[in-house]
């Protein structure tokens, strides 16, 4: 049987509850993690002048970030737990490229934390567990 | 305890003393101004023999024809790629985070998009007649050519500098361009143009936009000094761009397109509220383009009005876009300039007619019962209006007719677009600047102060001159701008061709749709 991947949509919550989570799953049942973090971005936003050139170096500067605080502790985290684990940083909606990924990368599911949800925003405009529960092709498991 | 009362009277002795002193300054000004540079102005404006069309404006329809016929009408063959381009049909999803081909048309368009669109129409039909529309929509639809051409040259010649940023614009494509084809005199056109920019978005980038949008304000609040509009606009884009307070920038980068959205779409639904008499506006526009339905200047007068207010909204040829498109990250030149040639559809072909289409529609242009034709007022020099009034106000008076509340919204959506210019012009004038004297904090900033208070200065001095004269430096880049056009087509020829063959052949690899 090949070995399963699951996708973690990783937001970098600092009591790692989806990640220890989807974690002690992969153990159980062998799999591998593929730890997404997603940086929410939207090719129709609207920039000035200045952030048009500064776009480049902004974007290098929040890549380097969010590996060295957010995607490397956690990959770290998961294989010192004895789970085989890789981590990516995109850019896009995070609904999206969650899904993507997982159809992409052939994950049997994904998990997913569901930090805050109680904002207006997210109770207008949906959440990104909403998101994904709507639109993911694979199960998907919202920690809470 | 005489705290308050010395407050008031200090404040009514400047409310009474400042207009006076301001009025002796603006005289001294003007006097300078045009005893110094009248004789520029007149000669960047100067008509054609024989005719009242200035020749600047001949030389950006001249240019956007060249441009059209020399890419094979690369506005009608490559529309339909533009619009897959700006979607993100042809975007790496690694590149995400970048800067988007729609972004960069986005920022571009914020800069244009304005007072050209809303008082310049109103000026074109009021004088050239109805006919003028369908000579601007002409004239924007070649604008798109020169628009192609600028932006791919701004894109493929830009400074990419080891931090990351960069920086384009003519400056750039004149110096290496013309170092790479071996032709002389790239660094001296380069520094023209600099100083032409500079000189040009501190006047029309920056004077007449805030003399603009006190007007307007003042126009719904009642006359006040315009000092004041101009010390608050000031503050505001001091702290945009000085104190780099992007909260600002980015409220406005975000209202200003959706005002843009609403206009339109208010256009739209004052057209459907007439729709049985859309047929007879573009009749009105095809026969006025051709007879002048009674315009004095006939069919010249209608031309002649077209082409200057699509040449002076859309600002093809002039080289702004080329800054604002050059931060985009593409590893093809040519996708950017297929994304501008959508700026003077946009602007001119789009916008611009809606606002025509709307002031024929709601009859604020007076007709003769009898005839059927236009009543000339000739002492104002073009059609007589409802409420005799011209510009803003007369795109005002005819919104007005469909909605009342129109008037309040557009002077909002005038100030708005003024300000989204102003900050625009500021980086073009910014790029200019550091071309001229270097990059570095201090430089900067003795430029972005100089901007700001050339925006109090605009906003309360009646300096026609001195506005004149920044209006003669914006179309003096265009001479710069289209000499090296002509001079460095081919490259962009060059570079076209070998994109469509890869197009075709699918080395471009297309990522969705």
């Amino acid at each position: 049987m090949p070995e399963e991947l699951y996708v973690v949509a990783y937001e970098g919550d600092e009591r790692h509850h989806v990640l220890d989570y989807a974690t002690a799953q992969a153990a159980k049942s062998g799999a591998k993690l593929h730890i997404l973090h997603v940086l929410e971005w939207s090719p129709y936003s609207f920039l000035t002048p200045q952030e048009l050139e500064q776009r480049h170096v902004q974007r290098r500067t929040e890549m380097e970030r969010a590996q060295e605080l957010i995607l490397d502790p956690a990959v770290e985290r998961t294989v010192a737990a004895g789970v085989s684990a890789a981590g990516e940083i995109r850019y896009g909606s995070v609904v999206e490229v969650v899904t993507e990924t997982a159809e992409k990368l052939g994950a049997t599911m994904i998990f997913v934390g569901r930090a805050g949800g109680n904002s207006i925003g997210s109770r207008i405009f949906g959440s990104v567990p909403l998101g994904l529960a709507q639109i993911a092709s694979v199960p998907t498991v919202i920690v809470p | 305890m005489y705290r308050v009362p010395f407050l008031a009277a200090l404040v009514a002795f400047l409310f009474s003393a400042l207009p006076a002193a301001a009025q002796t300054f603006d005289d001294t000004i003007n006097r300078i101004f045009a005893d110094y540079t009248g004789w520029y102005v007149g000669f960047i404006f100067a008509p054609i023999p024989g005719t009242s069309f200035s020749w600047i404006a001949m030389w950006l329809v001249i240019g956007a024809l060249i441009f059209t016929f020399y890419f094979g009408f690369i506005q009608l063959k490559g529309f339909w790629h533009s619009i897959q381009l700006v979607k993100g049909d042809y975007s790496d999803p690694n590149d995400a985070g970048e800067v988007s081909h729609f972004q960069a048309l986005a920022t571009a368009l914020s800069g244009t998009v304005g007072l050209g669109n809303i008082a310049g129409v109103a000026v074109a039909v009021s004088i050239g007649g109805p006919g003028a529309t369908f000579w601007m929509v002409v004239a924007g639809l070649f604008g798109m050519a020169t628009k192609f051409t600028e932006c791919t040259l701004g894109v493929k010649y830009r400074n990419e500098y080891p931090d990351g940023t960069v920086s384009g614009g003519p400056m750039y494509y004149i110096t290496k361009g013309f170092k790479e084809r071996g032709l002389p005199g790239g660094p001296i056109l380069a520094v023209l143009f600099c100083i032409f920019t500079i000189l040009g978005a501190l006047g029309g980038g920056n004077m007449f936009q805030a003399n603009q949008a006190h007007a307007q304000i003042s126009g719904v609040l009642g006359d006040y000094p315009g000092w004041i509009t101009g010390i608050l606009l000031a503050g505001v884009a001091f702290a945009v761009i000085v104190g780099g307070l992007k909260s600002i920038a980015s409220v406005t980068e975000k209202v200003v397109p959706f005002m843009g959205v609403f206009y339109v779409v208010v256009s739209l639904i004052i057209l459907l509220m007439n729709f049985d008499m859309i047929g007879w506006a573009f009749g009105q526009i095809f026969m006025g383009a051709f007879t002048g339905l009674g315009v004095v200047g006939g069919f010249t007068g209608a031309l002649i009005q077209g082409f200057r207010r699509a040449a002076f909204s859309n600002e093809a040829g002039i080289g702004s876009a080329a800054i604002a498109h050059s931060a985009v990250r593409t590893k093809e030149p040519v996708t950017e300039g297929y994304v501008a040639l959508l700026e003077p559809f946009i602007d001119t072909v789009v916008i611009c007619t809606m606002t025509a289409l709307v002031i024929v529609i709601t009859g604020v242009l007076n007709v003769d019962p009898e005839t059927g034709l236009y009543i000339w007022n000739a002492e104002a020099g073009r059609i007589a209006t409802e409420g005799d009034v011209s510009g803003v106000q007369l795109t005002s008076a005819a919104y007005a007719r469909a909605f009342s509340w129109f008037p309040v919204l557009l002077a909002i959506a005038v100030v708005l677009f003024a300000f989204s210019t102003m900050i625009s012009w500021s980086y073009y004038g910014l790029k200019a600047w550091t071309y001229l004297f270097g990059e570095g904090a201090v430089k900067e900033i003795i430029f972005k102060v100089l901007f700001c208070v050339f925006i109090v200065i605009g906003a309360s001095a009646n300096l026609g001159p001195v506005i004149d004269f920044s209006d003669a430096m914006l179309f003096s880049m265009a001479i710069v701008n289209i000499i090296a056009l002509y001079l460095l087509m081919p490259i962009v020829k060059r570079e076209l061709a070998s994109y469509v063959s890869r197009l075709r052949s699918g080395e471009i690899k297309r990522f969705k749709g």
